[in-house]
């Protein structure tokens, strides 16, 4: 049974990103947190020249148990054109905050710095999770996002209005 | 309590004015599984008991089943009544809670099922993380529960519940404990250290109101300090004496439901309320009298 009454919009997303998207939304609502706990654990290790080095990581406050991310760029003078790299580090008792990360490593990393600029901020409202998971705990999705894109932009060179 | 599920006979619970509303995790252990007995897992990480959980213990949500979808308030009597009823939950059964966060949302969701006068509840003492440094089992399997006739209760707001007119009108009447951090006391800063902010528009405490962290009430391991330890606390040290009403707030109840347990139950204050508006309301509301910085403040003029 398919548990989407109506499926939400992903046509302006990546392919990688409109699939999550799309699973969720296929998903029966009660097995949904099964899929967000697969995502999270699906999550990789943070490679070693980060986790000896956690101060190179910025804190997402608007998570409600500590996680840290950092972007990488290869060849920003490529601009938007640049492939970006993502790495998080999350404790395994936070596995919400790490299904976040989960779908934003695997829906983002490998992407280029445009596609990446380009995902809208409401994507976490898309994940069908608003009723699981609660209003309050997407914000903390919507930090990493912003945090992503911000790293992005200023690796690339690119001023933003903010 | 009535029922027929033993209290702990742990020696530290007797020294508290209610021990019969804690138990430890070997009693559960030993427990677990009896009829009449529902263990109730209750986190901040709404994905935590889907990683391993208590074996039969039953997930309740704060965040999406405590509270109503659209208000700004806690389910009605039906709502909680179907609820109990998905989870297996009889009105004469004993509910055992544990969770993340050294119980705070356990602790919050049995002030929850106090306001609807469901008799017999208990927490674990120390939660969820007390329960894995000892290696005890988890699995992933969840229960499947037959529904239960649970009855239909109108909610009590009066009893266990304060609302900002009785905040207000408690100032320079009744002792207030905040139990948010310092720093949010003082007015520093309007949410959690390291906590999302939850849009309060100005910071600082309620007029009068002491400053008790609710993390002085746990030890290390997220169990409760003894009852002498937490005598010394609040009833000393903050001043709550032989006050027979006190209300506790902080950010949106959930740290103060972890104290009003300790007050209410541990210390045996008969008369405690947790004020959940806590400071997501008062913060936000035109006129309302604020003290910032370290002191408690004066009683202001009306």
């Amino acid at each position: 049974m398919s548990a989407a009454t109506d499926t939400p919009e992903s046509s302006d997303l990546p392919e990688s990103l409109a699939e999550i998207v799309t699973d969720f939304a296929e998903t029966d609502s009660s097995d949904r947190l099964q899929l967000l706990l697969e995502l999270a654990s699906e999550l990789p290790e943070l490679p070693p020249r980060y986790s000896e080095h956690p101060e190179l990581l910025e804190p997402v406050p608007e998570c409600q148990s500590p996680i840290f991310l950092v972007t990488e760029v290869e060849n920003p003078e490529q601009g938007g054109a640049a492939i970006v790299k993502l790495h998080f580090s999350a404790p395994p008792e936070a596995p919400t905050t790490r299904g976040f990360a989960g779908i934003l490593h695997e829906g983002l990393n490998g992407q280029t710095a445009e596609v990446v600029l380009s995902i809208p901020s409401d994507l976490p409202l898309r994940l069908s999770m608003t009723d699981l998971v609660s209003p309050l705990r997407l914000r903390g999705m919507s930090g990493m996002l912003s945090r992503i894109q911000r790293q992005t932009s200023e690796r690339i060179g690119k001023i933003t209005a903010q | 309590m009535s029922t027929a599920i033993p209290a702990d006979s742990t020696a530290k619970f007797a020294e508290y004015a209610d021990g019969s509303r804690l138990v430890s995790t070997e009693w559960v252990a030993e427990h677990a599984g009896e009829p009449g007995l529902v263990i109730v897992e209750s986190d901040e990480d709404v994905l935590l008991y889907e990683t391993g959980h208590i074996p039969g213990a039953v997930k309740v949500d704060w965040h999406t089943e405590l509270n109503d979808r659209v208000t700004r308030d806690y389910v009605d009597g039906e709502g909680f009544a179907a609820l109990m009823s998905a989870k297996g939950i009889s009105r004469e059964d004993t509910i055992v809670f544990y969770g993340d966060k050294s119980n705070w949302w356990a602790a919050y969701a049995l002030w929850v099922f106090s306001l609807f006068g469901h008799e017999d509840v208990r927490l674990m003492d120390g939660g969820r993380a007390k329960w894995q440094a000892e290696d005890r089992e988890l699995t992933t399997d969840k229960p499947r529960p037959e529904p239960t006739e649970y009855p239909v209760i109108e909610r009590d707001d009066t009893s266990l519940r304060a609302f900002l007119p009785e905040v207000r009108d408690s100032i320079g009447t009744r002792p207030l404990i905040d139990v948010r951090s310092p720093e949010e006391y003082t007015g520093e800063r309007t949410h959690m250290p390291a906590y999302p902010e939850e849009g309060a528009l100005r910071g600082g405490h309620i007029p009068t109101a002491a400053s008790v962290p609710w993390a002085k009430a746990a030890n290390e391991d997220g169990t409760f300090k003894s009852a002498a330890e937490l005598k010394a606390i609040y009833t000393d040290e903050a001043g709550l004496g032989t006050a027979d009403e006190v209300i506790a707030y902080c950010r949106i109840g959930e740290r103060s439901s972890h104290t009003w347990f300790v007050l209410q139950h541990l210390l045996g204050y008969t008369n405690v309320r947790n004020y959940d508006g806590s400071w997501t309301e008062w913060g936000n509301v035109v006129g309302v009298p604020i003290v910032t910085g370290a002191e408690a403040g004066e009683v202001p003029n009306r």
